[in-house]
């Protein structure tokens, strides 16, 4: 009870703390600033020593030879030794070395990614825009996707019938920024709803 | 003429206690705002209302603090709905900070429900490298998850016995403030046809409705009046429906101001045409 009390006064200061930036730059804004990274830091290594690194290699390691599995246990040693081989990046003469497990996470990455982003994201995306012209709102996505692609089209200048299209494109884009950006205020808007339902109701206790 | 020079000068400081005010006034004075239910949130509803007593969700927080005002309401209207539906719950996330959050909403909404860890629900907690972690428990679970986040072995769940890869989980909802939700779409949804949710923020919304207009999700909750939908439909108002109201006087006051800022630049713009 006396520690979620401290929790939530020390969360309110420092909810108030970041707000102060609104009126002016302020040490106290600075402070809950810099002790936000800090923690979050922190926290972001305990948890991937607590779920990565403690059990899927070092108890890992134990209970494989503990079983008899050898080759299963020595087998981590790799990527230990490249996970090793990262952390060299802060030492600038055998920084080079680093490179090496980057590779290997980029090769990872691409592997996984090439496949993945035909088969689940370009093929049901054509997919669904090649409807059939029946309806008004099919029209109007036919019209958006071939004046969009258009306008990104720049092997040949945006004049005559070209430009033309090309500008309907940006008309599509300019409504895409504002839904994009319509969202994006009432996202922002919610946050602070947020932050003010907390101060609100946790530590005024003004609603009930 | 004065007046709108005025206007145009006016401090911003003073836009910011404005804007306070329209927030702060509603959640105190609590107004009625009827909230409709769109499309996308019925049929995330749907989709977990249709799945048959016991089966499995898989519950990934993919946000972090920084979300939780518009997420965390999701979380605890969902976790409500699967529990008031008897499904079982394994809760994952791929954001370090994120995974507190899930706890907590767990703490919260499983008492009120009467459920029990390890019966109802476990939390199977953090992987790092989302996206190899997502494509391999395509295979099995264990490869990836051999205990849960208190380092309890999974098969000391009887309902997790049954779970292997994604042919055991009903439904997969990613709660989520960036691209994680994509990958969960792209790697998982593509690749093994899991059905999927996403509740999101409102700044990714507008981005995955191309997934939702094509069939690669089962339904999408967008933003706090998502989450506010959402608690509409279980008939449990919380938190989302209680910030709605202020999100209305909010951005009423916003396009009040973009109007009056746009016809004070108008009017001095063809003042010194003049």
């Amino acid at each position: 009870m006396l520690l979620n009390l401290i929790g939530t006064w020390v969360a309110a200061t420092l909810t108030i703390a970041i707000l102060s930036f609104l009126y002016k730059e302020n040490p106290l804004y600075r402070v809950a600033e810099h002790l936000y990274v800090g923690i979050s830091a922190g926290f972001a290594i305990i948890y991937v020593w607590s779920f990565d690194v403690y059990p899927m290699l070092i108890q890992a390691f134990q209970r494989h030879l503990a079983e008899g599995n050898r080759a299963e246990a020595w087998i981590l040693l790799i990527p230990a030794g490249l996970g090793l081989m990262m952390l060299l990046r802060s030492i600038p003469k055998l920084a080079w070395i680093s490179r090496w497990p980057m590779s290997f996470t980029i090769g990872i990455g691409a592997g996984l990614g090439l496949v993945a982003t035909v088969q689940g994201y370009l093929l049901p995306q054509v997919t669904d825009t090649l409807r059939p012209l029946v309806t008004v709102n099919n029209a109007v996505l036919y019209v958006g996707v071939i004046s969009t692609l258009l306008y990104f089209y720049f092997s040949r200048e945006h004049r005559g019938a070209l430009g033309a299209v090309s500008r309907v494109g940006i008309i599509f884009i300019m409504v895409a920024f504002g839904a994009n950006f319509g969202y994006t205020v009432m996202a922002r808007i919610s946050l602070l709803i947020g932050r003010f339902y907390f101060l609100l109701h946790d530590w005024l206790h003004v609603i009930r | 003429m004065k007046f709108w020079d005025t206007l145009s000068g006016l401090d911003r400081r003073i836009l910011y206690l404005l804007l306070a005010l329209a927030v702060a006034l509603p959640l105190i004075l609590k107004p009625h705002v009827a909230i409709r239910t769109s499309e996308p949130v019925r049929r995330a509803f749907n989709a977990v209302e249709s799945l048959p007593e016991g089966s499995v969700v898989m519950i990934s927080i993919d946000y972090d603090p920084s979300s939780a005002p518009e997420v965390q309401p999701m979380l605890v209207a969902i976790l409500r709905h699967c529990f008031r539906r008897n499904l079982k719950v394994i809760l994952t996330g791929q954001l370090a900070l994120g995974l507190p959050l899930g706890e907590i909403a767990l703490n919260q909404v499983a008492p009120e429900m009467n459920k029990t860890y390890g019966v109802d629900y476990v939390n199977i907690g953090y992987r790092p490298g989302y996206t190899a972690m997502m494509v391999g428990i395509g295979r099995e679970i264990r490869d990836y998850f051999q205990t849960d986040y208190r380092g309890v072995p999974l098969d000391s769940f009887e309902f997790m016995r049954a779970v292997h890869n994604y042919r055991d989980i009903g439904l997969l909802v990613s709660l989520a403030h960036g691209g994680v939700a994509d990958a969960w779409i792209i790697y998982v949804g593509g690749r093994f046809g899991q059905r999927i949710v996403v509740g999101c923020t409102g700044v990714n919304a507008p981005n995955l409705y191309q997934f939702y207009s094509s069939g690669q999700l089962a339904g999408l909750i967008g933003g706090l009046q998502g989450a506010s939908e959402y608690e509409t439909l279980i008939d449990r108002p919380g938190s989302a429906t209680l910030g709605m109201p202020a999100q209305s006087v909010a951005h009423g006051l916003i396009i009040l101001l973009l109007c009056i800022g746009n016809l004070g630049f108008l009017i001095s713009r063809r003042r010194k045409k003049n």
